[in-house]
């Protein structure tokens, strides 16, 4: 039930499909997929494992966006919980490293939780806080370095693999399906509808909506920890200047191509993750198309549209269809 | 009409608009003579806003005239209309709060010399003009930094300035203080010395006497009557804006319940600049009625006892224990409900389902971790779609495409399924349509019947006498009289909403 497709996911399944025909046409040998010792190689795994860290992001976004916010910050608390990773991998024990980078994904979360939920700041302007200076923690965790590391128990979590899957689509795949549980499990998912959709009324019914607006901040600020950690595993190293750099917009694209209103409500993780898989099945595509890497991101923005359009209720009238 | 008389300063005719459907204005016509104070008054929803908006071109009327000193005008925005003569100054200041007072005067049309703002002749100007209203300010100092009435009167004074030959005052007096509204009525006053004609919006009886030359009154998008001030009692301008017909008040009075356990007490339980302390006591199997004029308190005391807004004195006690009523998380506990009056903003989450309006209540009080399985959720929607007869009978449609007593009653399930000892109920009939209106009556009647405590807030007189056993009437935020017994008829409601002084206070009583 949890990974039901709503009726409403038919144009972002259909636009994936697309979108990797397309890739197919420019690129004949995209589904070709081949075992090497081990672990699962082609274009089409390249698409689900690069298309990770912006997936595990969608995951907390998506959350945060139906209880009408935003995260700015995903991209930094990735550098900062990178820079920790990697810092610390080859002098302390996986748990240890692990415990810390989620830790500090967790806090970073949280502060994000208390300025928008108990100091009342407009979620925008309280996550630029921390994607401004997020940037500069880490660039203080690494003291200003690119810093490397070599301990193959980290670096499993970006080049391993796990029955011939890589890491990251293993780890996307498990935090989808933690997210899905803990959400549609219990009934945060209908109380976060509810509070996104008419915060006044959720109140009046007794939701409490201060907690559960912390607790998404923190959600999201976990995946993106994992995301942070899978980026740098798969650099075996940090960069705090690029890694994550500019995700967060990627983030939210993938949430609102996977029809969450930015109005907050109704929402969906799947469809989430599908757009995290659009957006990456994209630029796969046009790198493999031999195309200038220069219009990689008008024809984003093109296919960006077009997913959108379909979505629109008034364009779905004036095409004469009805209202789902 | 006298058709010697010069024209009337502002005159409309068969001013109708509909709303996807809902009339919102039926035919109305308005006068306003130049130099005249007249108020515009009635209850929510009686067309009030909505005459103002077709006036100044806001809104695109459906029909209807439009004459200025006899000359006839269609403005199709505030701005046309400005610059028509008639400018409005709403209830919230739609200026900027971080400029300063001469440049909130000078907005747009700063006196300027090779393009650049004359900044000394900006401020004599605006001295001169605030002068005019014996207002002697820093016109330098940031607007935000004054009182809502200072800020009130600048935007009047920029009205005015702008060459306006109507003003129209929108609720100007809600958040002022009696000091305040002295000094704005002075410079109503001078105004219409200087033959400008003022329309006051407003909901204080007191100052529309206090003020107002002529008074017209709307009610459900009609006109309901048009009189000069000194023409009009108080009895029968209520009369006009609540539609009473004392003949009519006959309807079957059910037999007063003696009432079971207290179930809450209130005492000297109030907010400041909210509503002042009032005493209340609530007993199971009984219906207390709040009455009053809109803006007298009502919704507010419903709010108060919901924990909605957090009172600052006085004690509440439940079920024999004293409690805090912080939150509507803490009422929810206790066993309270609320239905609120705006269904819409505060009641329904338009795109969930039915069903997952119903359950909202529930869910939040079991808490995230203890959900109520599909099966349940189903279950409890079903039953209360049969009980309360909501159609479609159909749980998994988006409740914001249901009709308003649809709506109302799916609200009303939602505080049902979680089996509350005290309903609260605001407005419960507005809006709906003549059948669902009579079963939420009924409805009323039977859970009252059951044991439970109701407080219904209502301004539908004759429907509350018919089922509350006592009614507290409200005016200017007070308690002012509380009828019980033989006492609860609508005549005896409308002499309390109309009374002059100010009753016994609550608070007076407590001590």
């Amino acid at each position: 039930m949890a990974l039901r497709l709503p009726r409403a996911g038919l144009s972002q399944v259909g636009a994936l499909a697309v979108i990797l025909l397309v890739n197919w046409i420019v690129s004949p040998q995209f589904f070709d997929i081949r075992l090497q010792d081990g672990r699962l190689f082609g274009s089409l795994i390249d698409v689900l494992n690069r298309g990770a860290p912006v997936a595990l992001l969608s995951l907390g976004m998506v959350l945060v966006i139906a209880m009408r916010g935003i995260d700015l910050s995903v991209g930094a608390v990735m550098a900062i919980c990178g820079a920790i990773a990697a810092s610390l991998a080859d002098s302390h024990a996986l748990p240890v490293v692990l415990a810390a980078s989620l830790g500090a994904g967790l806090l970073c979360g949280l502060w994000n939780g208390i300025l928008v939920a108990v100091l009342g700041i407009q979620p925008i302007v309280a996550t630029l806080i921390l994607m401004v200076a997020g940037r500069g923690i880490a660039q203080l965790i690494t003291e200003g370095r690119i810093v490397t590391f070599t301990s193959p128990a980290l670096a499993w979590f970006g080049g391993g693999s796990v029955l011939g899957l890589p890491t990251p689509i293993v780890l996307t795949l498990v935090m989808l399906g933690l997210t899905a549980a803990i959400v549609r499990g219990t009934a945060l998912g209908l109380l976060i509808e509810a509070a996104g959709g008419n915060a006044r009324a959720a109140a009046l019914s007794g939701v409490g909506t201060r907690a559960i607006t912390v607790a998404v901040y923190v959600w999201c600020g976990l995946c993106a920890g994992l995301a942070g950690i899978v980026a740098a595993a798969d650099i075996l190293g940090a960069d705090a200047n690029n890694a994550g750099l500019w995700l967060e917009l990627d983030a939210i694209l993938a949430v609102v191509i996977g029809g969450t209103s930015l109005f907050g409500g109704r929402f969906s993780i799947p469809l989430a993750v599908i757009g995290a898989l659009i957006i990456q099945a994209m630029n796969t595509g046009i790198l493999l198309s031999g195309f200038p890497p220069e219009f990689n991101l008008i024809v984003k923005a093109v296919v960006v549209l077009a997913v959108l359009l379909l979505q629109s209720p008034r364009l779905g009238l004036k095409l004469g269809r009805r209202k789902p | 009409m006298d058709p010697y008389e010069d024209p009337p300063l502002l005159s409309l005719r068969g001013f109708s608009k509909s709303f996807a459907g809902q009339v919102a204005l039926d035919r109305v016509d308005f006068m306003l003579e130049a130099g005249s104070i007249h108020a515009l008054l009635g209850e929510n929803g009686a067309g009030k806003s909505t005459l103002i908006k077709t006036m100044t071109g806001v809104v695109p009327r459906d029909a209807g005239t439009l004459c200025l000193g006899g000359v006839e005008i269609a403005p199709r925005s505030a701005a046309e209309a400005t610059r028509a003569g008639i400018a409005t100054v709403y209830q919230e200041v739609n200026l900027a709060p971080n400029l300063s007072v001469a440049q909130n005067l000078f907005l747009g049309r700063q006196p300027t010399r090779f393009g650049f703002v004359r900044e000394r002749e900006m401020r004599r100007r605006a001295r001169a003009l605030l002068a005019e209203f014996d207002i002697d300010i820093d016109i330098a100092a940031p607007l935000g930094s004054y009182s809502v009435a200072i800020q009130h009167i600048v935007a009047i004074a920029r009205a005015v300035d702008l060459s306006a030959r109507v003003l129209i005052l929108d609720e100007p007096t809600a958040s002022l203080d009696a000091h305040e509204v002295e000094v704005l009525f002075g410079v109503m006053r001078k105004l219409a010395a200087r033959g400008i004609g003022i329309v006051f919006v407003t909901h204080f009886l007191d100052q529309v006497y206090a003020v107002c030359d002529r008074i017209t009154v709307l009610r459900n998008g009609r006109l309901a009557g048009a009189a000069s001030a000194g023409e009009l009692p108080r009895l029968d301008l209520v009369r006009l804006m609540l539609g009473r017909e004392l003949s009519a008040a006959t309807a079957v009075r059910t037999p007063a319940a003696a009432g079971g356990d207290v179930l809450a007490t209130f005492a000297g339980f109030g907010k400041a600049g909210y509503v002042a302390p009032f005493d209340l006591t609530l007993r199971a199997g009984q219906v207390i009625g709040l009455a009053g004029l809109l803006g007298s308190g009502r919704t507010e005391t419903a709010r108060l006892v919901f924990g909605a807004e957090r009172a600052d004195s006085g004690a509440a006690v439940v079920a024999g224990r004293t409690v805090e009523l912080s939150s509507p998380r803490a009422a929810l506990d206790l066993g309270f409900g609320y239905c609120p009056e705006e269904r819409k903003t505060d009641g329904i989450v338009a795109e969930l389902t039915v069903r997952e309006n119903i359950v909202l209540a529930l869910q939040a009080r079991r808490g995230v971790f203890n959900p109520l399985s599909r099966r349940e959720q189903d279950e409890i929607a079903a039953r209360f779609i049969r009980l309360l007869d909501i159609r479609p009978p159909d749980p998994e449609r988006p409740i914001g495409l249901l009709s308003g007593g649809n709506q109302q009653k799916a609200l009303l399930a939602r505080w049902l399924a979680t089996g509350p000892r005290l309903l609260i109920l605001d407005e419960p009939t507005r809006g709906i349509d003549v059948g669902a209106h009579a079963e939420i009556i009924a409805l009323i009647r039977r859970l009252c019947a059951e044991g439970m405590a109701l407080l219904v807030v209502s301004s539908e007189l004759e429907e509350i006498v018919t089922y509350a056993d006592e009614v507290v009437v409200l005016r200017d935020r007070a308690h002012v009289a509380r009828l019980s017994g033989e006492a609860v008829e609508v005549s005896a409601i409308l002499a309390a909403i109309a009374a002059e002084s100010p009753a016994l206070r609550a608070s007076e009583a407590a001590e």
